[in-house]
């Protein structure tokens, strides 16, 4: 066997793509190992963590973890009426910012497809992508200059008479701030929305009799929910994960449930409580997402 | 639009117009504030200047925290560029049981709150006790960045045809000279956009970073720390103009790379907030 021509001898590597072209299953297998393995012993490892470390406690003398099983970290959740208010605050800032985004982002995404030229459609398309991909700790930072007391907002209301309004680090603040970071997350789902429903509905609607406002109440909305919820999920789930903006935005009653979180994993140090109030977004996001499944969303996603 | 009166397209103008300010008043404040000569920050301001600019760019703290940022971006995207193609070779090329839970399990990092993640991982890093370290930040970036190359590289593949492969494999090319010269240069431009995205999302991630990376800065800790206790305010605000600057690069060139694929919709997006 001296002949070294593949014809008769194929070499080591053609008989490795040989052997992986007849067994598809293997060449799937090896590619998927790679990143299901990340995904399974780091990402689902650590959730699988997350819940068993919040049925953990910490010695409150020497501060040590405590492996006994305890659902003591749930009942503080629940009797403690301070992280009751905490969790339905960030709930509730939550579903208002996602009912504000909505209303804003309606009439514009419509206009943009709907009304706009091509030209403009493709630049209204850039604007709402820069402000997404910009760098959101630094949105969150200038709405703080904005809003403070010497702050350009007060500065304008001065200008045209209208006194000021001292609405920094308040409740207030951090709707229109989270409002704001999350408005292209929403405007960019029902933007699609639109896109896919045919000119030839609303041609129908308006051959029927319908006006404006009657064709978009009966025939356009229905067909957009679903992309209004899509763009709900990132709303409602990025403001009840956030800690940030109401940390910096936010006054001193404005704790959100990742600020309790933050706060217990650093100075208080006592990451099993931080664990247990971290599974209540969690599990609120569950609900969430199985009721957005019912109106269609992910089909919008 | 039919249906649509004049008065009404007009409201909508005017509407779109509002949006527009809303959304970029803010970030021409960011600009024009890096050049706020004064160490108050009340508006309006005294005047222009750059002198911040230079002590900035000395400022020791600041460099470590920006290298560190760096590193982290780097080795995750690279991370995330291996692990994210590989899943998108594998959910194109093979029908197996659970293949539709994989776009889902990989989008579940950015679209679980922030903290959850973050939490998870820190439950995860004191069980283990291995402590924190650039490791440690990495193994958080890159589980949130896979889904942002796998999304760029299956959207590629799904618009290319397969015939191709199969030309080449008839011509008598092997696995690895197919895929050198034919299914590599197909998604190459895939490939550098989906890992410019994730550089950006990696670099400008604050939330789950927290609380993977222990007593280390990386940039956005670096600003959220100084804006926190209002110190060194006026290199914030230069920082702050380069970081917007830094996150809209790659993502203008990613735009460029991808054109008319879709691919910066919002499934691909989801950036910041870690979320």
């Amino acid at each position: 066997m001296s002949s070294t021509g593949f014809a008769d001898r194929p070499n080591a590597r053609m008989r490795v793509s040989a052997a992986l072209f007849r067994r598809p299953w293997l060449r799937g297998g090896l590619l998927l190992s790679g990143p299901l393995a990340w995904f399974v012993l780091i990402y689902l490892a650590a959730l699988v963590a997350l819940f068993v470390s919040s049925l953990w406690s910490v010695d409150s003398f020497t501060g040590n973890l405590v492996h006994t099983w305890t659902l003591n970290n749930f009942k503080t959740l629940f009797t403690v009426g301070t992280y009751r208010t905490i969790a339905l605050r960030t709930i509730g800032i939550a579903a208002a910012v996602t009912v504000t985004d909505a209303l804003l982002a309606l009439p514009f995404a419509f206009f943009a497809v709907r009304i706009a030229s091509k030209r403009v459609q493709g630049a209204l398309f850039v604007a709402v992508l820069i402000p997404l991909w910009s760098s959101y700790l630094v949105r969150v930072y200038v709405w703080r200059l904005i809003l403070a007391k010497e702050g350009v907002l007060n500065w304008a209301l001065g200008q045209i008479g209208l006194g000021s309004l001292n609405i920094g680090y308040s409740n207030w603040a951090m709707w229109i701030v989270f409002s704001y970071i999350w408005l292209p997350f929403m405007i960019l789902p029902i933007w699609s929305a639109i896109e896919r429903v045919p000119d030839s509905l609303i041609e129908a609607s308006a051959d029927l009799g319908a006006r404006g406002w009657r064709t978009f109440s009966s025939v356009l909305f229905p067909l957009i929910l679903p992309g209004i919820v899509a763009g709900s999920i990132f709303t409602f789930a990025l403001t009840l994960g956030d800690y940030i903006t109401p940390t910096l935005v936010g006054g001193a009653g404005s704790d959100f449930i990742g600020n309790v979180v933050y706060a217990n994993v650093g100075v208080a140090s006592n990451v099993p409580f931080a664990a247990a109030f971290a599974t209540v977004p969690l599990v609120v996001m569950g609900v969430y997402l199985l009721i957005a499944r019912r109106l269609g969303a992910f089909e919008a996603l | 639009m039919i249906g649509t009166s004049r008065l009404s397209r007009i409201a909508l103008a005017v509407w779109t117009v509002l949006i527009l300010l809303f959304l970029f008043v803010p970030i021409a404040l960011i600009v024009v504030y890096a050049f706020n000569p004064s160490n108050v920050q009340s508006w309006p301001l005294h005047g222009l200047s750059t002198k911040w600019f230079s002590s900035t760019w000395h400022n020791a703290e600041m460099r470590h925290a920006f290298w560190l940022s760096v590193r982290a971006g780097l080795i995750s995207t690279a991370i995330a560029l291996l692990l994210g193609s590989m899943a998108a070779f594998a959910v194109h090329r093979f029908r197996f049981f659970g293949r539709e839970a994989i776009s889902f399990l990989l989008v579940l990092p950015i679209a679980l709150p922030g903290i959850i993640t973050g939490m998870a991982l820190n439950s995860f890093i004191n069980f283990s006790g291995i402590g924190f370290s650039l490791t440690t930040i990495i193994v958080g970036h890159a589980t949130f960045c896979i889904v942002t190359v796998y999304n760029n590289v299956l959207a590629r593949l799904r618009r290319t045809q397969s015939s191709l492969v199969e030309a080449s494999m008839d011509l008598g090319a092997d696995g690895w000279q197919t895929f050198r010269f034919v299914t590599l240069p197909m998604i190459a431009t895939a490939l550098v956009a989906g890992g410019l995205l994730a550089f950006a999302l990696s670099f400008d991630e604050i939330v789950v970073t927290t609380f993977t990376a222990g007593a280390q800065n990386t940039l956005p800790i670096w600003i959220f720390g100084n804006i926190r206790l209002g110190q060194q305010l006026p290199q914030v605000n230069v920082v702050v103009l380069f970081v917007i600057l830094v996150s809209l690069i790659p993502v203008a060139l990613a735009r460029r790379l991808t054109r008319d694929t879709g691919i910066l919709r919002p499934t691909a997006a989801a950036p910041a907030a870690g979320a």
